[in-house]
């Protein structure tokens, strides 16, 4: 991505300024400000508490839990952590919000300015500012597809704690926009503070918009809402950006606003009841007294946080010698990169990487599956390639062995000794081989010998058919050599 | 700090309270009678004061993270004008 993204218009190229809003739900037992369960996915209702409902005269609590997590995300995105924080009344009136105010951090969040490191498909990175994380309540859901005049309310999800993770204006394509949703949410489920599972709405985001001309002072930007896949964000930029340049070189001035994507047809288009839905008027809740942490116990959280991805990575290239790609590739998810680390230990971590990232990931893939579930774990993998390194079998066997595998659950002993794939090294038996294929081709061997080189590949070939794949392929090629040419 | 007619109907519209026109001029200067009483407070010097959030010294009181509440869907949804199946009912809300 050394290329700059621009979008070639009318009058001349365009760039676009990103900033990611994304709403993680925290992982925690019970919410934010009362006792009622965070579990997705439970009958209408029946996870609310009258706090959650907003009874008079009921008084929020905070979870002390929902509060960590908020510190070990922001530990993770070397952010400031700061010590006092307020929690503000956002003001507005909506079905699914009982209260008539979301509980959120306005001017005092739980933590400032942070960075996260982007991991381009070239192998390099680029820097992306964290502006801010605050804690916040969700609201509930509005079901409309049940009756068509009325509107069904779960209250399940209300109160349920999110940090709404915000992000500088630093992305410049749709594609680091995606980058930067799937680096954070590794970063989440490394720490443990969200699951980072997107159809299930636990991560959602808001792009801000704008388009300008290459060294431009920044334009009016637009704010999309509530997507809740890579690929959507991805669309929903490429529409939004084209949709601001056509408005701008036809004449006229973008309004700034909130606007929905539309999944269905691909485009966005104006929330007009959000017109005046950005005076929130918010004030310092009442309730709640400002939020103090000690330093102390900030530092006792930093010093359990587990390896971060980063880190993680940087250790992989210098240890294994692996690309800034695959050391990328198999950090993504904690659960690869201890999966790697097993089959890599005591083995070559190159061809290891090989494996798992080129055989093992590509099969997956195709049957539709997570390394979780693999028919073929990390110490049936090893072993596969470890007979490859004693030279029991060679690489294109193994490469069948290892289809036989991932069919069967079998172990790679087993299937070579089952099908007799063991390698042939012995120096006696290929030579006979050779001996049969040169006498099958004598003109060509006459060929050889006067001069056409180009038909030793031949002769491998023709040795390597005869054996099933099974000759040692060094071997066949030493032998030939003196065969033909001594 | 003093208000008039059209931030009066904005204020109203956003709390969601019906003002009629003729009722506007009137608000305005309740509002505005109660904003320069408070005003007076204005006639203390503040700065270099941090704002006050308790005159108890309490912190704020945490929770521990456990399920203790919930699991009654019927007191939850009993005050609601309409239900159905466990759902508060309302008009329908599209965007």
């Amino acid at each position: 991505m050394t290329e700059p993204y621009r979008i070639q218009g009318e009058t001349g190229e365009w760039e676009v300024v990103l900033g990611l809003e994304v709403h993680a739900q925290v992982i925690s037992q019970a919410k934010l400000f009362s006792g009622s369960s965070t579990k997705f996915g439970s009958e209408a209702n029946t996870q609310v508490s009258l706090v959650d409902a907003a009874m008079p005269g009921m008084l929020p609590v905070i979870n002390r839990e929902c509060v960590e997590q908020a510190v070990r995300t922001g530990l993770a995105l070397k952010a400031q952590i700061n010590l006092r924080s307020v929690f503000d009344r956002k003001n507005y009136f909506y079905a699914d919000l009982p209260q008539g105010y979301q509980i959120s951090q306005y001017k005092d969040p739980i933590v400032g300015e942070g960075v996260l490191l982007l991991d381009l498909p070239d192998g390099s990175t680029k820097s992306v500012g964290i502006e801010r994380l605050h804690l916040e309540q969700d609201a509930g859901k509005s079901l409309h597809d049940q009756h068509p005049q009325k509107t069904y309310i779960d209250l399940n999800r209300s109160g349920v704690a999110l940090m709404e993770i915000v992000s500088k204006p630093d992305l410049s394509s749709p594609e680091e926009a995606g980058l930067y949703v799937k680096k954070l949410r590794s970063i989440l489920r490394y720490v443990g503070t969200c699951d980072g599972n997107m159809q299930e709405g636990s991560m959602r985001a808001d792009v801000n918009v704008s388009v300008r001309k290459p060294g431009d002072p920044l334009g009016t930007r637009c704010e999309i809402k509530n997507m809740n896949s890579v690929r959507f964000i991805h669309q929903a930029i490429e529409y939004e950006a084209r949709r601001q340049i056509e408005i701008l070189e036809s004449g006229g001035k973008i309004d700034q606003e909130t606007r929905l994507f539309d999944t269905g047809r691909g485009e966005t288009r104006s929330m007009r009841s959000k017109e005046d839905a950005h005076d929130y008027r918010y004030f310092p809740d009442p309730d709640l007294l400002p939020l103090v942490l000690d330093q102390a116990r900030v530092d006792a959280l930093g010093a359990d946080l587990p390896e971060l991805p980063d880190v993680k990575k940087a250790r992989f290239i210098a240890d294994f010698g692996l690309s800034p790609y695959d050391a990328a590739i198999l950090v993504e998810e904690r659960a690869t990169a201890d999966w790697y680390e097993k089959l890599a230990k005591g083995r070559d971590p190159k061809i290891a990487a090989n494996w798992l990232i080129s055989e093992l990931f590509g099969a997956l893939n195709k049957a539709g599956k997570d390394l979780v579930d693999s028919p073929v774990s990390a110490d049936a993998l090893g072993g596969l390639v470890d007979l490859i390194g004693d030279g029991t079998i060679s690489g294109r066997i193994a490469k069948e062995v290892f289809a036989e595998m991932f069919e069967t659950g079998k172990s790679a002993g087993e299937i070579v000794e089952e099908k007799g794939l063991r390698q042939v090294s012995d120096t006696g038996a290929i030579e006979g081989i050779i001996d049969e294929v040169l006498a099958e081709n004598a003109d060509k061997v006459e060929q050889y010998r006067g001069g056409k080189d180009k038909l030793f590949g031949f002769f491998v070939g023709q040795t390597m058919k005869k054996s099933q794949g099974k000759a040692n392929p060094g071997m066949v090629n030493e032998l030939l050599r003196k065969k033909l040419d001594g | 700090m003093s208000l008039d007619k059209a931030t009066v109907a904005s204020i109203a519209n956003l709390a969601r309270i019906k003002v009629p026109d003729d009722r506007l001029e009137a608000m305005v200067g309740d509002l505005n009678a109660i904003l320069g009483f408070v005003e007076q407070l204005d006639e203390v010097d503040t700065s270099g004061v941090e704002p006050l959030a308790s005159v108890t010294g309490h912190t704020l009181p945490q929770r521990e993270d456990a399920v203790t509440d919930g699991g009654y869907q019927a007191r939850v949804t009993a005050n609601a004008p309409e239900s159905a199946h466990g759902f508060f009912v309302v008009p329908k809300v599209v965007e």
